[in-house]
């Protein structure tokens, strides 16, 4: 096996993580009952995937719980707040579609990164599955479902260009991975009746830092709360 | 421990491989480990000492803690004071992995069966593009939500029967 590439291992965690947690969230306010256990479950995979991710670098829950906000390395699109279920949806097909292709590549590789992924590829291909059919039911919907959908796309969009920044340590084809991804979204956002974003991916006042531990204000909030209790009740155990 | 190549399985790893196999496993008690395929192997590694791999369904399937702690208290009580539970993630677990009695249980609890998704090692090759409702065997089913009560299952109802029910979603 290869060396393991830590940084790598530590940023594609951290998006499993902060992405699970604010999935999470929606335990107990989703819509209908099935979709919050849809949410739960997606949550549970992408926490899944974070244990082994994080336990490649240290220690989980030393990792998790007791990191400052500028310890962390995911992207600032998974940090943003839940919003209405058409942004939670939005963010999801931006990502799994993403990760999908991501951890598509990975898996060709020969370290113990390229193990997770070829196990989790098939797990983001049911998220990315989940996605795109709400995409369509709420872009082809109703009047308002439609607008709010678009409303979730325009306004993650700016977050989107982060995501093919190279990350240190993965020999990946990121213009390619880009370029792919950018082909799917506007397909999928054909079919449901939207128009693609049309703005700058990035924006001068996101900087896009997330790799760089760089966040927005709603994160630190976030992580105040998934760190509470580990940091209040150090050691507790169920 | 080191060893040149694969090593044939002794009778005491057998049988403690049946025991470990046997553990129900704790969300779908219906089915064993070795039913569902998740159980990898296990060695004898010393005196008392056993060392067993499992690999998780899904990423973060929550089972896989329980499931170690089960086969840790099955195989104590074969006399074996040391037991190691390793997770193993490659080659990575699918629903092809299910034995024919374990999709035959499943059904009898109520779960259609994940169609099976790679070559069949044997027996004729079934083809069965519809999720058959498990309850009245209909094929006129719907798919409710991709995802149902653990990340493994989805929802379908039937529309001749008009019951719901779960099915175990492909992985391969």
């Amino acid at each position: 096996m290869s060396p393991l590439p830590a940084s790598a291992a530590l940023a594609l965690g951290d998006d499993a993580l902060v992405l699970s947690h604010r999935l999470g969230e929606w335990a107990g306010y989703a819509p209908v009952l099935e979709e919050e256990l849809a949410l739960a479950n997606i949550s549970l995979d992408l926490l899944g995937q974070a244990r082994i991710l994080l336990s490649l670098v240290g220690d989980e829950d030393e990792l998790a719980y007791l990191r400052e906000e500028r310890a962390f390395r995911n992207l600032q699109l998974v940090e943003q707040p839940r919003g209405d279920f058409a942004h939670t949806i939005a963010r999801q097909l931006y990502f799994s579609s993403y990760q999908r292709l991501l951890y598509e590549e990975l898996a060709r590789g020969d370290d113990a990164l390229a193990e997770l992924a070829s196990k989790a590829v098939k797990e983001v291909a049911y998220h990315r599955d989940h996605a795109e059919h709400w995409t369509l039911r709420l872009g082809d919907g109703t009047a308002e479902s439609h607008q709010r959908m678009q409303q979730g796309l325009n306004a993650l969009w700016r977050y989107t260009d982060e995501v093919f920044e190279p990350i240190e340590g993965l020999s990946v084809d990121w213009p390619t991975l880009r370029e792919r991804w950018t082909e799917q979204i506007a397909h999928v956002l054909q079919q449901a009746t939207l128009t693609m974003p049309s703005g700058p991916q990035g924006d001068a006042w996101t900087a896009g830092g997330g790799r760089q531990g760089v966040h927005t204000e709603p994160f630190g909030r976030m992580l105040a709360e998934m760190q509470h209790l580990h940091r209040s009740h150090p050691g507790a155990a169920w | 421990m080191v060893t040149a190549g694969p090593v044939e399985e002794t009778p005491l790893e057998r049988k403690l491989r049946e025991a470990a196999g046997s553990v129900p496993d704790p969300e779908l008690p219906v089915i064993s480990l070795a039913e569902l395929g998740v159980l990898r192997g296990l060695r004898v590694t010393g005196p008392g000492r056993v060392e067993v791999e499992l690999t998780p369904t899904y990423t973060g399937c929550p089972a896989i803690e329980a499931m170690s702690a089960d086969i840790e208290r099955v195989l104590h009580q074969h006399g074996i004071p040391e037991v190691t539970v390793r997770t193993v993630l490659s080659p990575p677990w699918t629903t092809d992995a299910i034995s024919a009695d374990g999709r035959r249980k499943l059904k009898e609890f109520g779960i259609a069966p994940p169609r099976t998704t790679g070559p069949a090692t044997n027996g004729p090759v079934a083809v069965d593009l519809a999720i058959r409702c498990p309850h009245c065997g209909s094929t006129r089913t719907t798919l409710l939500s991709r995802f149902s009560s653990t990340a493994c299952k989805a929802l379908h109802r039937c529309e001749s029967c008009l019951e719901p029910f779960d099915h175990f979603k492909e992985l391969s």
